[in-house]
This record gives structure tokens, C-alpha cells and sequence, in this order.
């Protein structure tokens, strides 16, 4: 009989679960930190092409415009052509002035002088929309972009 | 008789309770790292000054039509052969050793039929408008990637890294070391050989 204790107390003891809680609410702490609830619903398509040389985005100095096809639940009021995405809503060829400055103005003031304009476009767009943007962004004097892509390169396809 | 204590809170629910929050806020991250190929676009100029005249030789011309089909210099070319080519017009350094135009850090060919000097090297590149934006942007990658390439074998030579690797360090602010020192640096290189791509305005037909 004693032997049978004696072999019963030699055994590990169960690994405690009471900090189980603990390590989770810690990951669940970071994710919640660094979630950032999206603040624009897109309504274009965004298949962004593959590039491999590229540069980090500086996003409190960017600005974002949005241009594709029309995702589905808007292609009935929209079309199916290329259109221009600002803030959440579609935006015509001559008001991407308006739209940028306002988007502009609610950059930190040091560094509005400092304007990226980040281009994010579907690659079936047709090259003729993104001209058309970079000839109005030259005449708002908005010289600095950057064509958003995504890792990868097209010659690997 | 001692009153009796309230029943302790079962505590073991909280773990099941703390995973559901952590996976519903796993599935709603997106790690936001936006990445791309950087440009200034020229200003607005005056319709009436006169554009420089650049020698033919100097120039490298891309036209991609409709079908995003490329011509480079006349020839038609695959994606895939850009770069290369790119890299054999910038570096060729055609003007001779007594011109003040010699490149002394060329490795190219030194034909004269190419261009006289990285500093002088223009490429040109002209869309369709109906050009697909995945094919420009191609484009552009394999001319960046042309440019890099030739970048890092200078940066090598002079000072031991690679020249895109720093300037990423250096853009993610994780480098360690004379940040100002070596920004010069990179100066330096970028003089070596500078980017001078072009864009024209794409034509409005459609052929």
C-alpha cells in the first residue's frame, strides 16, 4: 500500500491552467491596440499589380485615392468603367481638387506641405484614367506619389 | 451561526470569453504596410519654353500600345528582356576618354551608338491610353529595378552595401549608425546614376 502512494506523489503534477487567462488577455490587449477599424468602405475593386521595387508608405503625410471598376453592389448605379474613389465616395475627373484639399487639410499642418498622394489601382484599369489623375494632381501642384502595389513581381506569373 | 459568504464568481469561463474577443479582433487586423514605387511628377512648365534637345543616342524609348505590347527603340521586346536592356543602355557610357562626358565607372559596352553617359541616359516611356495599368506598372518596375541594380553594384563598390537595402533601413528608421553620413552617401549614388524617366503623354486614339 505504501508503495502505491509512494509512486502516486513522484508523479508531475498537472501543469496549472490559471494563467491561461492571463497570456490571452495579453495577446488579445496587443491586437486590440493595433487594430485600426477601417475608415473608408471601398467601393471600387483593388487588385493592386505586383511590383518588387518599391518604398515604404509615409502614411501621415499620404493621402489616398482609390480607382477601379466599380465593385458589384455599386455596379448598377455606376457602370462598369474605371471610376475615382475619395474619402467614401466616387468622385468625377475635375472635383479630385476639392476632394484632396479636404483630405489635405486634415493632415498634421507641419506636414501638409509634405503631401503624398498614394494611387491605389486596380490592374485592369486602363492607363488613360491614372494620366488623366496625374495631369489634374500636376495642376494642383501635388507632385509627389506613389503607386501602391503589392509584393511580388509580374514577370514570376 | 456565521453568515454565509458569497458564492466565489467561476472564474474559469473568462479564458473562453477572452478567446472569442482575441479571435474576433485577430480575423479584423489587417497590418496596414502599403508599399509602392515612389514618383514626382514634373510641374506644370511653360507651353513656350523650348524643351532641351536630347541626342537620339541618349534616348531609350518605350511605347506600350493597347495591347500592352512594348517597343523599345523600335524593336518590339517581351517584358522579361526590359530590364536587361535598360541596364545595357544606362551603363554603356559611349562617349570616349577624352570627351568631359567619359563615365569612368561605366561597365557597359561603350558603344556609340548608346548612350554617352548616365547622367545624359533619358528613358522615355509612352502608354496607350488604353494600356492596361498592371503592364505600366510592370514597366516601371523592371526600369526602377534597371536603375537599382546598377545603384547597388556602385554602392557596393565604394562602400561595401547595397544601396537599396540602407535606403530601406534608413526609410523604416531601423538603421543604426551616422544616419546623415551615410544619407550623403546615398546622394552620391543617386548622382551616379540619376533617375531620369520620362513619361509622355499617352496618345488619345486608341491605336
Amino acid at each position: 500500500m505504501s508503495k502505491f502512494t509512494k509512486k502516486k506523489s513522484s508523479e508531475l503534477p498537472p501543469i496549472s491552467t490559471a494563467s491561461l487567462p492571463d497570456i490571452v488577455f495579453m495577446l488579445l490587449f496587443f491586437f486590440m491596440v493595433v487594430t485600426v477599424m477601417r475608415d473608408t468602405e471601398l467601393k471600387v475593386e483593388q487588385n493592386l499589380p505586383k511590383a518588387d521595387q518599391v518604398e515604404k508608405l509615409k502614411k501621415d503625410r499620404s493621402v489616398f485615392i482609390f480607382a477601379g471598376k466599380p465593385s458589384t453592389q455599386y455596379k448598377k448605379n455606376f457602370g462598369d468603367e474605371g471610376r475615382i474613389q475619395i474619402g467614401d465616395k466616387f468622385t468625377d475627373i475635375s472635383n479630385i481638387g476639392l476632394a484632396l484639399k479636404e483630405a489635405q487639410s486634415k493632415l498634421n499642418p507641419e506636414l501638409q506641405n509634405k503631401i503624398v498622394v498614394a494611387l491605389k489601382v486596380d490592374d485592369d484599369t486602363n492607363t488613360g484614367l491614372v494620366t488623366d489623375i496625374k495631369e489634374k494632381l500636376r495642376e494642383l501642384n501635388m507632385v509627389k506619389i506613389i503607386y501602391i502595389t503589392t509584393p511580388g513581381n509580374q514577370l514570376d506569373q | 451561526m456565521a453568515r454565509r459568504s458569497a458564492p466565489e464568481v467561476n472564474a474559469g469561463s473568462m479564458a473562453d470569453i477572452a478567446f472569442l474577443l482575441l479571435i474576433f479582433f485577430l480575423v479584423t487586423t489587417t497590418m496596414e504596410k502599403d508599399k509602392g514605387i515612389a514618383r514626382q511628377l514634373p510641374p506644370i512648365q511653360d507651353s513656350n519654353i523650348i524643351p532641351p534637345k536630347i541626342k537620339k543616342k541618349n534616348l531609350f524609348i518605350v511605347l506600350v500600345n493597347k495591347n500592352d505590347q512594348l517597343l523599345v527603340n523600335e524593336r518590339s521586346m517581351e517584358l522579361k528582356d526590359l530590364r536587361e536592356a535598360a541596364i545595357e543602355f544606362l551603363d554603356n557610357g559611349g562617349a570616349t576618354s577624352s570627351s568631359p562626358d567619359y563615365c569612368k565607372y561605366c561597365k557597359g559596352k561603350r558603344s556609340i551608338s548608346s548612350s554617352d553617359n548616365p547622367n545624359k541616359a533619358v528613358i522615355s516611356v509612352q502608354n496607350d491610353r488604353l494600356t492596361s495599368y498592371n503592364t505600366y506598372i510592370a514597366v516601371q518596375n523592371e526600369l526602377v529595378a534597371a536603375y537599382n541594380s546598377l545603384r547597388n553594384r556602385e554602392s557596393k563598390r565604394l562602400y561595401g552595401w547595397e544601396y537599396t537595402e540602407i535606403k530601406q533601413e534608413i526609410d523604416a528608421g531601423t538603421y543604426l549608425g551616422d544616419k546623415e553620413a551615410t544619407q550623403e552617401k546615398l546622394k552620391v549614388i543617386q548622382q551616379l546614376y540619376p533617375l531620369k524617366l520620362s513619361e509622355a503623354q499617352p496618345k488619345k486614339t486608341g491605336n
